[in-house]
């Protein structure tokens, strides 16, 4: 066994670290405040090869192993949820569908501009009325000639209306199998296509400075050449796309616990009360020990899965065991951070508050931990 | 132009609470983040910058071991195009002119026209830069925040001089310079530096292959000598101002006038 980090990501820890600190946690405060996502935020991410991580260099990726990337997310996750968020979702939901069933052609067309974060993709799959149950989603496509015309909506869709967005794949009913059972197929929607309409949606609880949209397909006529892969393949897609979601908001979850730990013990060493720091009192070390403990069992959890996938073995269960444990345990060390604040930690003006509220969409969001559960209980043969 | 930056693996003062040991004789030493000194960052950006605007090469040198080897691949992922480790148990304990003396070993293998160190760091004196100008007979700069190239026989150099004050010197080639912080923007070292510099072999030169004689270098040949490692007590002098805010700006003020601080 061998739990060292290559060189190389043992840099891309410490370089994106130190850009998390530089440029992300003095903007992170305001803009969740003024719920703003920021496009010159990202095109910096993006300078510094935060986009196109796991993509091949001839399509304008950097051509990393996956342990590499879920350190990136980790990293900029430990500063902000909203900015991982827009990592996350840009590589693994944007460019990952892309970059795995995309034709030579789709590759080409897409992948270097949204390798450089001047462009942002979604992913639309979840709707109004179908989001643990994905089978009941009702946008659909019939064929017309050489065009498919999508009619329909999706809800909650990341990277989809912001200045950057350049299109979304779309996951859609394209007919019936044998047994009754919907087949899907994904398609390519450009920013701009006749019907095709994209609005932000505000109001949000958490990830405020990430951008989410609702989607509107209003008879949107989209030529054959821009199915994804092949007609009738979008479950599979689908599936596999979430497979890997699944580790970035593990990544998501564990870099956050991690930020909401260090602010923690940072707090209660600093803290004096009863004429010694709160670190002392063995009800606030006792919480810091177990977080610590914690963060390495999931740290080891995310990266064996990471590294199953990178094996090519099948890693499905060990990442919706280690998005769920990621999830909740930010849930448990940033509920622990807020109380180790006391007062100040009710307040805006500590990170903690932020990272309280940005974790709760870890237990919603890319499969709830309700549904992680259920993946794993039929893995392991309930 | 062929140039060497001079760099320096330090702690970390942005990650690290540092603390004096024990016994006094060092910090704790245990667990620290260490980084590349931040006025050598500065330094390689310049030089890279330099290099980007008339040609040749940037090479980062370092004296130090073998975990000194990370800030040289940081600062080739920054953009440098190579990297040399000075490492040689002999250089252990040197002071700052047995290090100008292994760097001056270094600087005369090659041919650099341009040699850039940090202006100090942040666990040093600020002596090493005059130093290795002195040895290589060499002219020198200090403190230099801007740089031109007025051709391949000269440079324009500004320094910063106490008081906020400018000056602005002519400078002929070969020189050493030694570079403040502020000078420009260090970029950050992104994924794609990384992958190229990740597992570049980086070659290691100790001491027989500089010619330089245990006599020369580490803590044989030191003369200045480290006595002690403290903490200063606090000084009197603190006067808290208590208050409202108001309050307590107005009576800065008044302290502040009747000090002489403002006029």
């Amino acid at each position: 066994m061998d739990f060292d980090l290559n060189t190389e990501q043992e840099m891309i820890r410490k370089e994106v670290r130190k850009f998390a600190e530089k440029e992300v946690a003095p903007v992170a405060m305001a803009l969740d405040e003024q719920e703003a996502f920021s496009p010159e935020l990202t095109k910096k991410m993006g300078d510094i090869g935060l986009f196109g991580m796991f993509v091949p260099e001839e399509y304008g990726g950097q051509e990393l192993d996956y342990i590499s990337y879920i350190i990136a997310v980790e990293e900029i996750a430990r500063v902000d949820g909203s900015q991982a968020a827009t990592i996350a979702a840009g590589n693994s939901l944007g460019i990952g569908p892309i970059n795995y069933f995309g034709t030579k052609r789709q590759k080409e067309k897409y992948l270097p501009t949204l390798c450089t974060g001047k462009g942002l993709w979604g992913f639309g799959l979840t709707e109004p009325t179908a989001g643990s149950d994905a089978g009941a989603s009702k946008t659909a496509a019939i064929q017309d000639g050489k065009e498919w015309v999508l009619n329909g909506s999706k809800i909650f869709i990341t990277n989809a209306a912001c200045e950057l967005s350049m299109g979304v794949t779309v996951q859609a009913i394209t007919g019936h199998k044998e047994n009754g059972r919907p087949e899907y197929t994904c398609f390519l929607v450009e920013q701009g296509t006749p019907g095709y309409k994209a609005l932000p949606m505000h109001g949000k609880m958490m990830w405020r400075a990430s951008n989410t949209a609702e989607l509107y397909f209003d008879d949107v006529r989209i030529p054959e050449e821009n199915v994804l892969g092949k007609p009738g393949e979008g479950f599979h897609q689908m599936l596999s796309t979430l497979d890997g979601g699944r580790l970035s908001i593990a990544a998501m979850g564990l870099g956050g616990a991690q930020g909401a730990y260090e602010a923690a013990l940072k707090y209660a060493k600093e803290r004096v009360q009863f004429g010694k720091p709160i670190s002392r009192f063995q009800a606030i070390a006792f919480k810091l020990a177990d977080a610590a403990t914690e963060l390495e069992c999931a740290r080891n959890l995310l990266y064996k899965a990471c590294w199953l996938r990178s094996k090519k073995r099948p890693f499905q269960k060990e990442a919706a065991m280690a998005k769920v444990y990621c999830s909740e345990l930010m849930g448990r060390i940033a509920d622990n951070a807020v109380q180790i604040h006391g007062g100040y930690g009710l307040m805006k003006e500590y990170n903690v508050e932020r990272f309280f509220r940005d974790q709760k969409l870890l237990d919603i969001g890319e499969g709830t931990s309700e549904i992680q559960r259920l993946v794993i209980s039929r893995y392991i043969g309930c | 132009m062929e140039i060497l930056v001079c760099v320096k693996r330090v702690p970390d003062t942005s990650e690290n609470e540092i603390e004096v040991n024990s016994d006094g004789t060092d910090i704790e030493r245990d667990d620290l983040v260490y980084s590349v000194n931040e006025w050598d960052n500065y330094a390689v950006e310049e030089a890279i910058q330099i290099k980007d605007k008339v040609g040749g090469s940037v090479t980062v040198v370092t004296v130090g071991d073998e975990e000194s080897e990370e800030v040289l691949r940081r600062e080739m992922a920054m953009g440098a195009d190579n990297g040399i480790l000075l490492e040689d148990d002999a250089f252990e304990g040197s002071d700052g002119k047995g290090i100008a003396a292994i760097l001056k070993a270094a600087v005369e293998k090659g041919n650099y026209d341009l040699i850039l160190t940090g202006a100090q760091a942040d666990d040093g004196a600020a002596q090493v830069g005059g130093m290795l100008a002195a040895m290589l007979d060499l002219p020198y700069a200090s403190l230099v925040n801007f740089i031109d190239v007025s051709d391949d026989k000269k440079l324009k150099v500004g320094r910063e001089i106490e008081g906020g004050n400018q000056e602005m010197n002519e400078i002929e080639l070969p020189c050493v310079l030694s570079i403040q912080t502020g000078i420009n923007e260090p970029r950050y070292v992104g994924i794609r530096g990384i992958r190229k510099v990740a597992s570049v072999e980086i070659p290691t030169h100790g001491a027989s292959d500089l010619g330089l004689g245990a006599d020369a270098v580490g803590a044989g040949a030191a003369k200045v000598k480290r006595l002690d490692y403290f903490v200063p007590e606090l000084g009197e002098g603190a006067e808290m101002l208590e208050g409202s805010t108001e309050e307590k700006v107005a009576k800065l003020i008044e302290l502040l006038k009747a000090k002489g601080g403002i006029k």
